[in-house]
């Protein structure tokens, strides 16, 4: 009786409600994202739904995470989330988990499930949950907000793109504001949870179109969507298996630091065994014959890799450090980690060569 | 050429707009970048990908002269 109004869709039926019952679906994080996934999970009859969060219940949270009351306030999000859900649905079976997900815990607590839910609120968590279900090959069913603003993509699906192909590396942990500094309005978190609850259903059902190598883009001010194609990086994606077994040995707060990628030129004189790379087009000036340099066009650079000695720090340059930085990027991409931008457009280098 | 470029996020919040068209007579991603660059000298400081005609390019790629968008990666939940 619970289920008839989702049984007597055609594409779902008793089969689909069996399918969704024997289901494992773990969600990292029970906030804006979290409440809305959850609550449509459990109330589709979800078998087996585990909750991991370490945080507590302020009040500041309760404008967007609508599984929580004011009777919740100091207690654990995973342990609140989960009370009130038992009462939501008690056919199912609730997992709390109410600590800090990690590197440690991460592939063991996978490895329990058949699908793992995104909806965390920082970056270090979203790399480790992306790389943890490249190692598990579980499929991540991904959401993020910023402001007015939510994407949603399904990463690690039948063999498809993952979060990496899309944003191969971590933004410095300055660099992009979260919720409690941004502000965001309760109900986007909502309409986006709930567009990952949607894949998720579909993943299990099998039905429709899941948003696998593809990303949406939805403005909430708007009601504008756009969904965009994401391109599947093998060796992005092969980097990470092949480092499965650093994985375990990553700390979460050592890893949130990535390397700095762009130095001045007066702090490079004085390194030695080094190298640097012009990335200008061949007929661009000024030359720089104040030192060797391995000119290699941005555009042929992918295609040119040998030319790079890994023995030595690589150092990219351009007219005015845009391209460079992106040749930095290219490298990176191809594990070529000790190389950086150099701030300077050629002519400033020569000035600085001058002095 | 006239490009139409849509900025979401962060980047819309720097270009002060979510979408514009300009004029650029350049071929590549990565030219159309730098004169973003210096019209928007903060967006150096903010990783984003691009996407032409609703499918993510590298900077190498040329332009067609189809929609670009400028995509910074989100974190908020």
């Amino acid at each position: 009786m619970r289920y008839n109004r989702q049984i007597i869709l055609s594409e779902i039926g008793p089969l689909g409600q069996e399918k969704i019952s024997k289901a494992k679906v773990l969600v990292v994080g029970a906030g804006g994202l979290g409440c809305p996934i959850l609550q449509y999970l459990t109330a589709a009859g979800i078998g087996t739904i585990g909750i991991i969060d370490f945080d507590v219940v302020e009040a500041s949270n309760l404008q967007r995470q609508v599984l929580f009351g004011t009777s919740s306030l100091g207690q654990n999000k995973a342990e609140a989330a989960k009370k009130r859900l038992e009462d939501l649905n008690n056919t199912i079976k609730i997992q709390a988990y109410p600590y800090k997900l990690n590197y440690q815990n991460a592939l063991d607590l996978f490895h329990q499930y058949d699908i793992i839910v995104d909806g965390s609120d920082n970056f270090e968590t979203r790399y480790l949950v992306n790389d943890a279900c490249i190692l598990t090959n579980k499929p991540l069913v991904y959401g993020a907000i910023f402001k007015f603003e939510g994407q949603v993509s399904v990463f690690n699906y039948q063999n498809g793109a993952s979060y990496r192909c899309l944003f191969p590396n971590m933004p410095k942990k300055e660099a992009v504001p979260n919720c409690s500094q941004l502000g965001v309005l309760g109900v986007l978190p909502g309409i986006i949870g709930s567009m990952q609850a949607n894949e998720v259903l579909k993943i299990i059902l099998g039905i429709g179109t899941v948003l696998s190598g593809k990303l949406l883009c939805f403005n909430a001010l708007t009601n504008e969507t756009l969904i965009l194609r994401i391109t599947k990086s093998e060796k992005t994606i092969f980097a990470i298996l092949n480092a499965k077994d650093e994985f375990h040995k990553t700390h979460l707060n050592v890893d949130c630091k990535t390397a700095p990628t762009s130095i001045s030129i007066n702090d490079v004189f004085n390194k030695k065994n080094i190298q640097f790379i012009d990335v200008r087009e061949a007929d661009e000036l000024p030359k720089i014959d104040l030192f060797d340099v391995v000119e290699i066009p941005l555009g042929e650079l992918e295609h040119r890799l040998d030319k790079i000695s890994l023995e030595k720090e690589t150092y990219c340059f351009c007219q005015s450090g845009t391209r460079s930085e992106q040749a930095v990027a290219v490298l990176r991409k191809h594990n070529i980690t000790n190389c950086y931008n150099i701030q300077e457009g050629a002519s400033e280098i020569i000035q600085s060569l001058k002095v | 050429m006239r490009i139409p470029i849509k900025y979401f996020g962060l980047i819309a919040e720097i270009t002060k707009c979510q979408e514009e068209t300009i004029s650029f007579s350049g071929s590549f991603i990565f030219e159309l970048l730098e004169t973003l660059h210096s019209k928007y000298p903060e967006l150096k400081n903010n990783g984003f990908q691009v996407a032409q005609d609703r499918a993510l390019v590298t900077v190498e790629t040329r332009l067609t002269g189809e929609e670009i968008a400028l995509l910074p990666p989100f974190s908020g939940g």
